[in-house]
């Protein structure tokens, strides 16, 4: 991740985009957060390492007809290809930055890891984060506190990209362990499944922080789940009003989600809502041999359908 | 009837499509077949038109069964409702397990017009098997909301 040559390739785009999204330094030394670069004075405040963790993607589907300029790591890339695939973005309104990544940080992991200090000051040094609080420095490895989704990242590498900031990276990752936390719950009774579902969503406030930050979630003000004709949700504050809620957000992602992690690293109670999208996904390859957001040219299995389904068999009583 | 409904009646519910399944147990209430009357039906314009919401929300609200019945694939009334319905509801087959509810309480099924004894067959054996599981029972409310049960109680 070389900050100078991202400047460079903003700086060169610029003239010709209404804005570039890319990253600036948070609101303290452990956060990154996204920023609007509209002139060249701006660039000064751009920042390229592991606490670049936010989706910028998200914000294109609302840009409309503006040319824009967008920084994207591999997984962020997916959530383009999907827009592309669902028709949510014109291309030629897109000039996409790529940035190979080696694993971001979960500002809530670091929080954790740090006890929840004051953060002063954060340094890189390869897979080493090296954080300053008042209690003094101490040193972490990146993978314990990087978000699940870099564990089993597949392209670290963006599958689309107009200039690429530094070389391609391989994954290291076995493709075949992507899905094994949805395995392991598999793995147990559905008893155990339900109380594990009733522990995690009962502690949902229902802020909607996941779907707002979700980048495939276009509806955003026209969600089903406010609308009062027709009345999909009461505002009652009770589990199965909670679960509705998320029912709604993974189905409504069926074949969609790019597994970019937003809706986790939004969620203020620490909810895995991840493993639900997953665990849909997980069938979609299995059904359809159908990964979201990796073809521009693909169509999401649930938007078409064959006469003939292999995969599919009828259930019997 | 067999001893099966001789228990309480427990509630399920079943979305048929108009052009075949309703008209399948139409026929069956024509031909005066016997079927358990655990089910409440509720007719759609086609199986495209079930929403896997629809589905959860009834099990939500506290159903204990979730029958889905269309147009057998190549015979939907508008050509290709039933082939989308297909992929959606086995993807919802899949998923119910994984968030706690048995995959046995929901079923879908294709049937025509004319096959009023597929019909009985179906809602029989569907019947039995939810009344095998038992009721769904209820799911754990908050503390907030249970205060405010009771005191409507």
């Amino acid at each position: 991740m070389n900050r100078e040559r991202l400047k460079e390739a903003v700086a060169e785009i610029l003239p010709g985009v209404d804005a570039v999204i890319a990253y600036g330094q948070g609101f303290d030394a452990a956060h990154g957060e996204p920023c609007f670069v509209t002139k060249k004075e701006e660039l000064e405040g751009l920042i390229l390492n592991p606490l670049c963790e936010h989706n910028l993607a998200s914000y294109l589907p609302s840009r409309k007809n503006k040319k824009t300029g967008v920084v994207v790591k591999g997984c962020d890339s997916r959530t383009i290809v999907q827009f592309l695939q669902e028709g949510l973005v014109k291309r030629e309104n897109l000039v996409i930055i790529g940035v190979p990544c080696t694993g971001v940080v979960s500002a809530k992991k670091l929080a954790r890891a740090l006890d929840h200090q004051t953060v002063e000051e954060v340094r890189f040094e390869g897979e080493t984060v090296i954080a300053r609080t008042p209690r003094g420095e101490k040193r972490i490895a990146l993978a314990d506190v990087s978000p699940d989704k870099c564990r089993t990242c597949r392209y670290p590498t963006p599958l689309i990209y107009d200039v690429l900031v530094g070389e391609p990276i391989e994954s290291d990752k076995d493709p075949a362990a992507v899905y094994d936390d949805v395995r392991e719950l598999m793995g147990k009774s559905l008893e155990e499944r339900k109380a594990y579902w009733e522990k995690e969503i009962g502690r949902c406030t229902r802020c909607y922080a996941c779907r707002n930050a979700c980048p495939l979630c276009v509806c955003q003000d026209s969600c089903i789940a406010e609308t009062r004709d027709p009345h999909w949700q009461s505002q009652r504050s009770n589990l199965s009003e909670k679960m509705m809620f998320h029912f709604i957000h993974a189905i409504h992602l069926a074949g969609r989600c790019t597994e970019c992690g937003e809706c986790e690293r939004a969620c203020p109670m620490d909810i895995p809502l991840g493993k639900l999208k997953k665990k849909i996904n997980m069938d979609m390859l299995d059904l359809f041999d159908y990964v979201p957001g990796i073809v521009c040219e693909d169509k999401p299995p649930l938007y078409t359908f064959k006469v003939e389904e292999k995969k599919i068999e009828e259930h019997e009583l | 009837m067999s001893d099966v409904t001789a228990n309480k009646e427990l509630r399920i519910v079943g979305f048929l499509c108009n052009w075949c399944s309703y008209g399948g147990a139409d026929t069956a209430g024509v031909g005066r077949f016997k079927q358990p009357t655990d089910l409440r039906i509720i007719r759609v314009p086609c199986s495209g038109r079930v929403d896997p919401l629809l589905v959860a929300k009834a099990f939500a609200n506290g159903a204990d069964g979730v029958l889905v019945s269309g147009c057998h694939p190549r015979d939907c009334h508008y050509s290709e409702g039933n082939y989308y319905a297909r992929r959606r509801l086995e993807m919802l087959k899949r998923f119910l397990p994984f968030i706690g509810i048995d995959e046995k309480r929901f079923h879908y099924t294709w049937i025509s017009a004319s096959e009023g004894q597929r019909w009985q067959k179906t809602v029989t054996d569907f019947t039995k098997r939810i009344h095998e599981l038992g009721p769904a029972g209820k799911a754990v409310l908050d503390p907030a909301d249970k205060a405010v049960e009771e005191m409507a109680s």
